[in-house]
């Protein structure tokens, strides 16, 4: 196996006595575009920053190429960043910010005019050479601060949301522009953003990151279908929960939600009280008392109906609850509606209350 | 229409007696130094000439060599403050000094008290070390005394500057000397300018510290009018004053070009 172009090992990180990250482990391979999701105040920022070496980190290691980087201030690093701000010099020119690593490095003027142009080519910025930055618009300097970090062909490029402070028409087109420069250069990579839809479609890998933890890493497809707790589960969208009872049964095991009736289902769940974390786009409306084989129907009646065009969008209460459900027939309220849950696509994870109670296999 | 009559009035009324304040003095600055001739009961000057002119542009008169003296000394003090303010402002905005409100108040000391009682003890011990009576003396009190601005402004320059800015530089490979050198001090000159144009003038204008550690051997251009105008020679005085006046008034012209509002709202911070 190859030495990862970025290794980080037992990483701990704190601002005085208020530890930010504890214990990170993350090995990214050359060539691979990582990247770390979490709500504000989960530490990502804190990640990139002490990778960068603008963060003194007080346990652990940073490997560049097998190489321990930890105590290096960051001009030795060799790796770029791109700023949530951009922070572009505004006294500069485009070629003055993008050419900066360039001459620092000693390469002669005229050749890094060329080198500035070609990769200003590359960014579809061409002839903004002599432009001052502060004429430039968003989507311009997010290009000119991504220029500048890649002219010094760094190992490791580090994206701090980037894309933030982009309007969203302007954001959408960026992702896929950085997206297919990285597969042409090959750079390795990781992006910090709490944009889910970001990181799922640049990233070949994405970190969930909470409370200073990696709480999943993994191929987008398999976090978002396999979430391996409630936190992730609905940091990927399916934050709708319903309390389930399982209990062993001849084949499989038996569910039973409230006072329904159990459903035997061949699937493997935890023992016990459960919460089912589901999205939106799971459920789907049925009868009342249909009984459907490896799902679940919940009897409810119709609380709310709104049409954004295509389909009808219908709020279902079902006791306390309200669940939303996009169904394409009209249906009056009040209507008596069965909401049916398909078990395969529900994520059971032991009820918190229950916590250390009887576990089934996962 | 009517009723806004009065209002009308009194605005045009507090317009005038704000430029008779403003304008007055000055207006009688100008009569004087045309006046070669002006005595009571006369209101206004009894002959008119350039006379008092002059003689104080007349290369050989006190005015031009105690104008260049003003100008040298301005010069040099800006130069020992800057010399202080650039890094001792650079590190109150930066680092994480533990008494740091205290250094920024030691700088306002020299003007915390009574300059006179200040200036005959520091003429005292610039005597015994040889430093009355000379340029430097007189350079090192007009930059104790400016340098509170200096040091201050600068402060606020340096904070001013947005730390990733720097922190950009060093990712691209910059050491922190280089990255003081070509990111932040050049983001931090406008400010840093505004503080030398300050000091410079306050240099000029500067006459308490002057007369006790300069005299008699340095005369600077406040010091011109001072005994100009005990001499009663008003037209000599008011000259002086006029010239005294235009560094001001290009101050204020430029000013407002190099400081700022957010350098300014971080001063003193």
């Amino acid at each position: 196996m190859t030495t990862a172009a970025i290794e980080v090992e037992k990483l701990h990180v704190g601002y005085g006595s208020v530890a930010v990250l504890h214990g990170i482990d993350l090995a990214v391979a050359p060539g691979e575009f990582v990247a770390i999701l979490g709500s504000s105040g989960c530490g990502k920022t804190t990640l990139l920053r002490t990778i960068a070496g603008f963060q003194k980190a007080s346990a652990g290691a940073i490997r560049l190429s097998g190489r321990d980087v930890a105590n290096l201030p960051p001009e030795k690093r060799n790796i770029a960043m791109v700023f949530q701000s951009y922070a572009l010099w505004p006294h500069m020119t485009v070629l003055g910010n993008v050419g900066y690593g360039l001459r620092l490095r000693g390469v002669p003027r005229a050749e890094a005019r060329r080198r500035v142009s070609d990769l200003l080519k590359l960014l579809n910025l061409s002839g903004l050479e002599d432009r001052k930055v502060t004429n430039l618009s968003g989507g311009q300097r997010q290009r000119v601060a991504l220029g500048r970090a890649l002219a010094i062909d760094p190992q490791l490029l580090l994206l701090d949301e980037p894309l933030s402070n982009l309007d969203a028409k302007v954001r959408v087109q960026l992702r896929s522009e950085i997206k297919a420069l990285q597969s042409r250069l090959g750079f390795t990579a990781i992006h910090v953003t709490h944009d889910r839809e970001e990181a799922m479609t640049m990233a070949d890998r994405i970190v969930v990151m909470d409370a200073g933890r990696i709480a999943q890493a993994g191929a987008p497809k398999e976090v978002y279908d396999r979430p391996n707790s409630p936190f992730v589960a609905s940091f990927m969208g399916a934050d709708n929960t319903i309390d389930l009872e399982v209990a062993p049964a001849v084949s499989g095991v038996a569910i039973r939600a409230g006072t329904e009736p159990p459903i035997a289902w061949s699937g493997q769940a935890p023992f016990g009280r459960v919460t089912a974390y589901f999205r939106d786009d799971v459920a789907k409306l049925d009868h009342p008392g249909a009984r459907v084989p490896g799902a679940i129907v919940l009897p409810g009646r119709i609380a709310q109906r709104a049409y954004p065009g295509g389909h009808y969008r219908y709020g279902v209460a079902i006791g306390e609850r309200h669940f939303t459900v996009t169904d394409d027939r009209y249906l009056d309220l009040d209507t008596p509606v069965g909401l049916r849950l398909p078990l395969a696509q529900l994520h059971l994870f032991p009820s918190a209350k229950e916590e250390g109670g009887s576990y089934g296999s996962i | 229409m009517i009723r806004t009559l009065p209002a009308t009035l009194v605005k045009a009324l507090a317009l005038a007696l704000f430029a008779f304040l403003l304008f007055g003095p000055l207006a009688n600055l100008v009569l004087w130094s045309v006046a070669e001739r002006w005595y009571a009961p006369f209101k206004l000057p009894v002959t008119y000439g350039l006379r008092y002119w002059e003689v104080v542009f007349r290369p050989t008169g006190d005015a031009m060599s105690s104008l260049a003296t003003s100008v040298a000394i301005a010069g040099l003090t800006v130069l020992v403050a800057l010399l202080v303010s650039v890094p001792a402002g650079y590190a109150l905005a930066r680092l994480k000094l533990p008494a740091r409100t205290l250094i920024m108040i030691m700088f306002l000391l020299p003007q915390a008290f009574p300059s006179v009682a200040i200036y005959i003890n520091v003429a005292r011990i610039f005597y015994q070390f040889g430093l009355a009576g000379t340029v430097t003396g007189v350079v090192l009190v007009h930059a104790a005394h400016g340098l509170v601005y200096s040091v201050w402004i600068a402060a606020a320059a340096f904070a001013a500057v947005d730390r990733d800015l720097e922190l950009a530089a060093r990712n691209m490979g910059a050491s922190p000397l280089r990255t003081f050198a070509t990111i932040t001090l050049p983001l931090a000159a406008p400010g840093i300018m505004a503080s030398a144009i300050f000091v410079f003038l306050e240099s000029l204008d500067e006459f308490t510290g002057t007369f006790f550690v300069g005299v008699p051997q340095v005369t600077t251009l406040p010091l011109l009018l001072y005994s100009a105008s005990m001499g009663g020679n008003y037209q000599i005085a008011s000259i002086t004053a006029l010239i005294l006046l235009v560094p001001s008034v290009l101050f204020m012209m430029v000013i407002e070009r190099f400081l700022r509002a957010d350098v300014l709202s971080k001063v003193g911070q």
